[in-house]
């Protein structure tokens, strides 16, 4: 039924016969028979337009959208400002692929420039890559760039998402490096346990922690950077971007690592991708950065240009020698990432940044007053966690209404979540309910 | 062209955020004392920013597009409009289970789609592109040895002319490369294969039809060898066009593949991603699969020995829903898009064969390679050049240099969505050009002479890095 393949049957008949074949069969004969699946694949009928946007738009109507949400944990619903969709939808963009040629190409590559300098300017660091697949796996490969010969033992603070804990893992497990989890304590990374364990292993290779962790909690990141680099290990933050609109950013702390999940910065939800990996360092270590990177460069008349550069790094020059294998990354999130900040500028990064902390505290405060108490004493910023009564009987109450309420974490607690998309009304609803609840 | 930084002032911008009507109350910590310099920028000068950039990009809907190896198929609008819509896009992936049914019974029936195309008996999805699903792949092969106690088997063989993806996978999962060569006709070479097969084998990695174009003949033997030895066979489903519908890897004895959604499911590529690489695999390595598992259509678990995810939630999720809505528009006809590819593929060559030395000479698959060689060596004129030449004809050129085993290499991949009419405008393109490299070669050499840019130093580039804007 459906088909994008514009030549006609009888079109396709005529080339191939002007080409020497009498037919598919004839074509195909190259392929041996025993390769060759014996009838018809089971797989439903084509459908048309109308009737493929039918059954998917069914699909999409079985979930449930909820108008307010207070949940984050990795992934945060943020706006997106119109312009950022107009732009990126055009299909210049869209339908282009790994900017190779050039002089074709100025506009994917000035995108990416754009962009890799609007990270490095957030994150506070020299340079940025031009993206990698997301938090997570972008995570990993930070770790594995600090390993050198004499130093490969990974350390991951126990504050940080289990989520991204487990990718490192993954990759760990390919990599046959050794990860350890520095103990959390309090909400927070034990700095004693971390500097024991720093000075008794003189392989260790970096130590990366999450600013706000996993609890939403800001952590010392100045005596963490500190006890790292005493023990010459590599500190790796990361960050939450627009939690950077208000925090010091890891360049202002001494990281030489800045990684993290790039999905505030104009992406929606999507059920989880795609996200958007970024990745900025100092400049020292350029060579040892995984994915691609955009450079200015001149042409024949000495105009400005952009190119991929220091491909020596990379995959396809580098083989099994390679900085990572990354080849397809996530270029169209990273101009989305660039209009984004493009549209909100210097003032919109410190405005977003101060509603979602002054949104958070205020759903703080509000759930203390009926007893719902914080359970770590560390300062916050958008996410924080509370005792709840009965988490399950609360979210549910709150489904009800069309809310997602806060995830479920152990020890029956909540992580809670605010941003500039929640409203004082919103708020006091959540409340209302938990107090209605209980 | 101007940067955006070099077009921003002082105090220009737009209101997105409203008041903040709560108090106002930030974390008690020290003091923030560097600003971001972000672009401040009306919308409008914005969006004429963005536009003069889209002016300068070139995507399929520009024009012809044919990068070996990248099958950049047409990206037809309704996956578009089906991912963007609020029932998938506005998801958060920590919704609980009852909340997202429509969304997981895509996955599932996508998976269904996916093991019937491949013979695998399982898919994740988790991989974001077809490196991270290589990546996957043989994690899941580490991970089944290592579970029969055999860890002796630390090396990975890649023939000589795979993607440079597989070796850096192939060293990212822990192992060794071992290239072996490809014989005369382009193929495997038999002989080179067993010797290099042994207790260390832990598997094979192939792309089949491999990177020149050509369906190894031996595909059934070369398989059924790795085997024997004890390995298992990893198939690199970046070419899988050639074949949709037509071989399916599985049959013909691989244990585990990746795909990649952005080629031959028709998502679009966004200039270098988001792509999806989901990872199908036989049955007997589902216990260490990433990710959770669904067996019922209802209720995911995580594998018993599972590697541990790849990616923080799963995968490309939209990605997934716009290979979803190709395959319902194709449904049981995927064949088709195997014919067709191949048939403009053999158009092609065929309508050059005659000027163009082709590496291979001989029915290719989805794409074939010229090898400039003999022509660079009589005029210097070389692949590089013939593929800026081909710019001022408004047509994308093919893979340059690449398979490595042929020199001056132009890898050319059609694909199905393009008419007779847009072959044969590029088949003028490249007579043309060839009659300009003995008549005319400077012009040759110094194309393209229409884009905005002409050709760009890229050693200074990697000598003198600037990969940001700077402030002075």
């Amino acid at each position: 039924m459906g088909t994008f393949i514009p030549n006609t049957k009888e079109e396709q008949l005529k080339m191939l016969k002007e080409i020497g074949y009498k037919d598919f069969d004839d074509l195909f004969k190259v392929i041996p028979d025993e390769a060759k699946v014996k009838g018809e694949l089971n797989l439903p009928e084509g459908m048309s337009e109308i009737e493929v946007d039918r059954k998917v738009q069914g699909l999409a109507d079985k979930n449930v959208v909820f108008r307010s949400v207070f949940r984050g944990a990795g992934a945060y619903n943020h706006y997106v400002p119109s312009a950022v969709d107009a732009i990126a939808n055009k299909e210049e963009f869209l339908t282009a692929y790994t900017p190779y040629q050039a002089e074709i190409s100025q506009g994917i590559l000035q995108s990416i420039f754009e962009y890799q300098t609007m990270i490095a300017e957030i994150t506070g660091m020299d340079i940025a890559n031009a993206s990698l697949y997301d938090g997570a796996s972008a995570a990993a490969e930070a770790c594995w760039m600090c390993k050198d010969r004499k130093h490969s033992t990974i350390y991951v603070s126990g504050a940080v998402d289990g989520r991204i804990q487990e990718v490192i893992n993954t990759y760990s497990f390919g990599r046959e490096s050794k990860v350890v989890v520095v103990p959390e304590k309090d909400g927070v990374t034990d700095a004693v346990a971390l500097k024991k364990l720093l000075s008794d292993d003189p392989e260790a290779s970096c130590f990366l922690v999450q600013y706000p962790n996993f609890y939403g909690v800001i952590e010392d990141v100045d005596e963490l950077c500190k006890i790292t680099h005493d023990a010459g290990a590599k500190f790796i933050m990361y960050c939450q971007p627009l939690a950077l609109g208000a925090l010091r950013s890891p360049g202002e702390i001494g990281a030489d690592i800045a990684v993290g999940e790039g999905q505030p910065l104009g992406l929606g939800l999507e059920f989880g991708g795609p996200y958007l990996g970024y990745l900025s360092t100092k400049e020292e270590n350029m060579r040892s950065i995984p994915g691609r990177l955009i450079g200015e460069t001149v042409d024949t008349r000495g105009e400005r240009g952009f190119v991929l550069t220091i491909q020596a790094r990379e995959q396809h020059i580098r083989r099994e020698k390679a900085s990572s294998n990354v080849c397809s990354n996530e270029a169209w999130c990273a101009l989305r990432a660039g209009i984004y900040l493009s549209t909100i500028g210097p003032k919109g990064f410190e405005d977003v940044a101060t509603l979602c902390s002054s949104k958070a505290h205020y759903l703080a405060d509000e759930l203390e007053k009926i007893g719902m108490k914080r359970v770590y004493k560390g300062e916050f910023w958008n996410e924080f966690v509370t005792t709840c009564p009965d988490a399950e009987k609360l979210n549910k109450a709150l489904e009800k209404k069309g809310i997602l309420g806060g995830l479920p974490v152990e020890g029956g607690n909540i992580l809670w979540c605010c941003t500039e998309l929640n409203s004082k009304e919103d708020i006091d609803e959540v409340v209302a309910i938990a107090k209605e609840v209980f | 062209m101007k940067l955006i930084f070099e077009k921003s002032i002082p105090g220009r911008g737009q209101d997105i955020f409203p008041a903040c009507d709560v108090p106002v109350k930030m974390p008690d910590v020290k003091a923030k004392k560097v600003k971001a310099r972000l672009p401040e920028i009306s919308e409008n000068e914005m969006g004429r920013h963005y536009t003069a950039l889209a002016k300068r990009a070139h995507g399929v809907n520009d024009g012809f597009y044919p990068l070996g190896s990248c099958t950049m198929k047409h990206n037809p609008r309704i996956n578009e409009k089906m991912s963007n819509l609020p029932g998938f896009a506005k998801l958060h992936p920590l919704q609980p289970a009852e909340t997202v049914q429509g969304a997981n019974e895509l996955i599932n029936e996508l998976e269904e789609f996916l093991c019937e195309i491949t013979g695998m008996d399982g898919v994740t999805f988790q991989p974001a592109a077809g490196a991270h699903g290589e990546f996957t792949g043989l994690l899941l092969i580490k991970a089944y040895h290592h579970d029969r106690g055999d860890d002796e088997r630390n090396e990975i063989i890649v023939p000589d002319a795979a993607h440079g993806t597989n070796p850096a996978s192939a060293t990212m999962a822990g192992y060794k490369t071992i290239v072996i060569k490809s014989n005369e006709n382009g193929t495997v070479d038999i002989d080179d294969l067993k010797a290099h097969l042994g207790p260390k084998t832990a598997g094979l990695m192939l792309t089949n039809p491999n990177t020149v174009g050509l369906f190894d003949p031996n595909i059934m033997e070369i398989t059924k060898l790795v085997h024997e030895a004890g390995g298992l066979n990893y198939y690199d489903g970046a070419n899988l066009n050639a074949v949709i519908g037509i071989v399916r890897p599985a049959d013909i004895g691989f244990d585990v593949i990746h795909m990649n959604l952005h080629k031959t499911f028709s998502t679009p590529h966004g200039g270098g991603g988001p792509g999806s690489g989901p990872c199908a695999y036989k049955d007997f390595l589902a216990p260490f699969a990433p990710g959770l598992v669904c067996k019922d259509g209802k209720n995911y678990t995580r594998a018993e020995k599972s590697i541990g995810n790849v990616t923080g939630f799963y995968g490309n999720f939209l990605v997934m829903v716009k290979a979803y809505t190709y395959l319902l528009t194709i449904g049981k006809d995927v064949p088709t898009l195997a014919q067709n590819a191949v048939l403009n593929a053999n158009y092609m060559q065929e309508k050059l064969k005659d000027i163009y030395p082709i590496a291979f000479d001989t029915t290719c698959m989805h794409e074939f390679v010229i090898g400039l060689d003999p022509v660079y060596r009589k005029t210097h004129v070389s692949a590089l050049d013939v593929a800026k030449a081909l710019l001022d004809y408004g047509i994308h050129p093919p893979t340059i240099y690449f398979p490595l085993i042929v020199h001056e290499a132009l890898m050319i991949e059609p694909t199905e969505t393009e008419t007779k009419e847009t072959l044969d405008e590029a088949i003028t393109a490249f007579r043309e050009i060839y009659d300009r490299i003995f008549n005319a070669p400077e012009s040759v050499q110094q194309a393209p002479q229409t884009t905005p840019v002409l050709r760009l130093d890229d050693t200074k580039a990697a000598r003198e890095p600037h990969l940001r804007y700077t402030w002075d």
